[in-house]
């Protein structure tokens, strides 16, 4: 099958290699080299919105940075336009590093108004600067050549255009389809599982950011030497606007879905161009009518886009096949079984008045499986997350092998060997099974954008893929591989916490309520694997409310109520405890 | 720069920043009850501005014909919802609100248009065309999705805006209007002319700053729209109606809009497009009280104005760029100090 796609991809090619020579009329040759150019900035925008979640209107910008630059530099300097294009991309990125900064660290609806901030300002900016010819702009830009041949009816700059475009969409994809890719796809989901297993969220927001900053920069580029001439009307709000709409129109998450949109989108323009103003009677962009109309249709309806609607024709892709390695990521030393793991100690948590943890003070030892017991809000889900640095200690300390635990970042408690599942399941639905497992793996790989993009990762993410089906098998999962994440039934999905939190190779794991929603049988062999895991020397830290499950487990047990420790010790003795039983049964004085 | 010089930038900041004010008191009033981002607040403002000037030369308003368009296309989303389960209460107040309601208004402005009345009833007629599209508006495109995620609502609100600001386009044309003063004439303040309109421009504001706490603390209406701002859910447990305060805060930023526009009309030269980014000035201040806070955000309008206008003596050509820079850090304050929480 997979040749099949790759003959479609060629005959693809060859279609669109064909379009100039076809005797079509040069406006749709014109019309062609804008939806290449537009969708560049759209593939971008689906990354970084569709994909990773973050609503940017103010990317037309970046064009601006782009289209300038070569502008200035080819005019008043000189320089050739394939040298500025590595100076515009690098431009491109360098505005987008600092607005990143800032705009990755709004929070929710504050970083879409950002961006129509910043989108705004910079308008406004390009059209007061001397250097760039204020709003008049710059004229006279020379025309791309390559060994003497120059580029200036529109349908030779059609193959550079498109070049770039179908060389981009690919990369896109690849990246998406990769370590760096999970990383980005799990910023929308649920940004606190990612985190907990070593992705820097902001390093990953910053990523999206600047590649779609980059891209946009290069459509700028582009556009530059195909008008020949700039000024600042394409790079303002209303085009970053209609760039978002591509995105949204198209599917925002799917990176042919942009290609889909902007074309989608620049047709109804043309055509409206045409048609409204002899309905009208004037001529004006009445076209943004339908397009503010057609934007508000596709969030009511089809919030997916209109790609996801094409997508159901296509049949679905068969099983994935793997790549075939024998090599294997090297496994974590682990400490002899004995050797205290974490300790907590005095650990306090206080949220305003309420103390949820207060002075909880034991250990977890390599090769032991310690259950943390209490009624509901006793306090062992937040003892959880000050384990896993989510939430900052109130006072106290917890040690793990020499170091403090509270100084570090979850993703840098991860690194220390720390795996974690979570009450709520926190997994990617739209993920297949198999890459929401391999993002536990994420710190055991290395390869970073270029490479993945380039598909110069694969001998590294073939083994990644390996490591996470070998985990899938251990639970039990593998027939689900290939499924979305979001198919699974509850007991399931937190199965598949597990195998995720196993991929990282851990010393210690804190599994939270992991056996709830399993039937007979699937408690019995969790059990099973539990035990595997603490021959082979794995600390266990288990939440679970099912007694049955826990007594026949744990080596030791901690029982907390209303926050503090009222019990440890042995599963017997713990269960004869008077306060334990107080806490359970209610007071019997 | 002297003192004289510095007297008139405050005043011609303090103007501004009221009206920045009242569109910031509207676009917290909006978020607080639905969570919509209300981007298209500024289209409001320009409706109602350029409705008043048409009238002014006593001819028919474009809004008004936009007016009856909004309400049909309101009844037709009705009917289409009642399809299954048609009841005649539901379909008669449907009749009424969005077909009965806009006639009379498009009647009454075509009998009292030509008419050339005093500046009090046309901007009371400007009030009574331009407030009801808030009602539409929220019908057609916010109440489908009334349970979508902020990020969703905030982009269907680019794209009311985009829709709204083509229809002025449409309506009133590329040509910009300005109306004349609701009272003409200015009396000295020491040496410093304040013109009458400003006095109108302060007292509104002030009004709607007191008409609103009246509302919200002492009307059970406003209570619902509270309760509907802290919890959608349990406000509808207790049997808050939600659609209801959605209109009621949409209607009611609609009339604000509208107020805004009457009273800047005669004061700057309107186009279709300028309401989007007095709108969005309205929009630093609101951030800056954090779509929460309504005297912070008249506050900080007051400030906006002021920085607006001291840049547009020291640095004309940057008012624009300094102004939406200004947001930024605001933005990154906001984001620290806010609580943000897993989107789950």
């Amino acid at each position: 099958m997979a040749l099949d796609r790759k003959i479609l991809g060629i005959v693809g090619i060859v279609i669109v290699a064909a379009i100039p020579l076809l005797p079509l009329p040069p406006f749709w040759i014109t019309l062609l080299n804008n939806i290449g150019l537009a969708s560049l900035v759209a593939i971008g925008l689906v990354l970084l919105t569709g994909v990773g979640g973050l609503t940017s209107f103010g990317q037309a910008a970046f064009c601006g940075f782009g289209a300038y630059t070569t502008a200035v530099l080819t005019t008043a300097y000189g320089f050739s336009p394939w040298l500025t294009l590595p100076l515009s991309l690098l431009v491109g990125g360098a505005v987008a590093l600092p607005l990143g900064l800032i705009t990755v660290r709004l929070s929710g609806h504050f970083l879409p108004l950002g961006t129509i901030a910043w989108g705004l300002a910079l308008y406004y900016l390009f059209g007061q600067i001397e250097l760039i010819g204020r709003y008049d702009g710059i004229s006279g830009i020379p025309p791309l050549e390559l060994g003497g041949y120059r580029f200036l009816s529109s349908g030779s700059i059609f193959y550079i255009i498109w070049g770039f475009v179908i060389a981009t969409a690919i990369g896109t994809r690849n990246l998406l389809d990769s370590r760096v890719g999970r990383a980005i796809r799990a910023l929308r989901g649920g940004s606190q599982a990612a985190e907990a297993f070593g992705v820097d969220i902001v390093r990953a927001k910053l990523t999206v950011f600047i590649f779609a900053g980059v891209l946009a920069a290069l459509s700028g580029w582009l556009y530059a030497h195909m008008q020949r001439s700039v000024n600042p009307t394409p790079f303002g709000l209303n085009m970053g606007i209609e760039y978002l709409l591509m995105a949204v129109v198209g599917g925002a998450g799917h990176v042919w879905g942009a290609i889909f949109g902007a074309s989608l989108v620049l047709i109804l323009k043309d055509l409206l161009q045409r048609l409204l103003p002899s309905l009208i009677g004037s001529t004006a962009n009445y076209e943004m009518i339908v397009f503010g109309i057609l934007l508000v249709a596709i969030l009511q309806f089809t919030r997916d886009g209109l790609w996801s609607l094409v997508l159901r024709l296509v049949p679905k892709s068969p099983r994935r096949k793997l790549a075939e390695t024998d090599r294997r990521l090297e496994k974590r030393e682990m400490p002899a079984a004995g050797t205290p793991l974490v300790r907590l100690d005095h650990a306090r948590k206080t949220f305003g008045g309420l103390v949820a943890v207060n002075d909880v003070s034991f250990e977890v030892k390599a090769g032991e499986i310690v259950g943390l017991i209490g009624p509901n809000g006793a306090g062992k889900s937040t003892t959880f997350n000050l384990i896993t640095a989510i939430s900052p200690l109130s006072g106290g300390g917890i040690a793990y092998g020499g170091r403090k635990l509270e100084t570090l970042s979850p993703g840098q408690v991860a690194r220390q060997g720390i795996a974690r599942t979570f009450q709520h399941a926190k997994i990617l639905p739209d993920m297949t099974v198999l890459e929401n497992v391999a993002l536990g793996a994420h710190l055991r790989g290395s390869s970073g954008v270029a490479r993945c993009f380039l598909r110069l990762d694969r001998a590294e993410e073939a083994v990644l893929l390996a490591e996470a089906e070998r985990q899938l098998e251990r639970v039990g999962l593998a027939a689900y591989r290939d499924r979305p994440a979001g198919d699974l039934a509850l007991g399931q999905i937190r199965i598949l916490e597990i195998a995720r939190a196993l991929s990282l190779d851990p010393a210690l794991l804190l599994l939270d309520e992991p056996a709830a929603g399993l039937r007979h049988g699937e408690k019995q062999e969790l059990s099973d694997l539990l035990k595997r895991l603490r021959a082979e020397g794995v600390g266990v830290l288990l939440v679970e409310h099912d007694m049955s499950f826990v007594m026949g487990l744990v080596d030791h047990l901690v029982v907390l109520d209303f926050g503090t420790l009222i019990a440890e010790g042995k599963p017997a003795d713990v269960r004869q405890h008077p306060a334990v039983l107080a806490a359970y049964l209610g007071g019997v004085s | 720069m002297d003192s004289t010089i510095l007297a008139f930038l405050v005043q011609d900041g303090l103007t501004n920043g009221a009206i920045y004010a009242l569109l910031g008191l509207a676009l917290v009033l909006v978020f607080a009850v639905t969570r919509v981002i209300f981007i298209p607040q500024g289209e409001f403002v320009a409706y109602g501005a350029l409705t008043l000037a048409l009238l002014d030369t006593g001819r028919m308003p474009g809004t008004a014909l936009l007016l009856l368009c909004f309400g049909l296309a309101a009844f037709l989303l009705d009917l289409w919802s009642m399809r299954h389960r048609p009841r005649i209460g539901e379909f008669s107040r449907s009749v009424l609100v969005n077909l009965v309601l806009p006639v009379a208004i498009y009647g009454a402005t075509w009998i009292l248009a030509p008419m050339q009345l005093n500046a009090a009833v046309k901007a009371l007629l400007t009030m009574a065309i331009v407030a009801p599209m808030g009602l539409y508006v929220y019908r057609i495109a916010y109440r489908p999705l009334a349970d979508a995620s902020v990020l969703v609502l905030l982009i269907t609100s680019v794209g009311v805006h985009l829709a709204m600001m083509g229809l002025g386009l449409v309506f009133f044309g590329a040509e910009g209007l300005r109306a004349r003063p609701l009272s003409g004439g200015s009396f000295m303040l020491g040496f410093l002319p304040i013109p009458a309109q400003a006095l109108w421009i302060y007292g509104c504001t002030i009004a709607a700053m007191v008409g609103l706490y009246v509302f919200f603390e002492k009307t059970l209406l406003g209570k619902a729209l509270r309760a509907t701002a802290v919890n959608r859910l349990g406000a509808r447990l207790v049997g808050v109606r939600t659609q209801l305060t959605g209109g009621t805060a949409f209607i009611l930023a609609a009339t604000i809009g509208a107020v805004s526009g009457v009273l800047i009309a005669p004061i700057t030269t309107i186009y279709y497009d300028t309401g989007f980014l007095i709108g969005l000035k309205g929009f630093v201040a609101a951030i800056i009280g954090g779509l929460a806070s309504f005297p912070v955000t008249a506050l900080a309008a007051l400030g906006v104005g002021l920085v607006e206008a001291f840049a547009s003596f020291f640095a004309s050509n940057f008012k624009e760029i300094i102004v939406f820079t200004l947001i930024i850090p605001v933005l990154i304050w906001r984001s620290l100090t806010t609580d943000h929480h897993e989107e789950d």
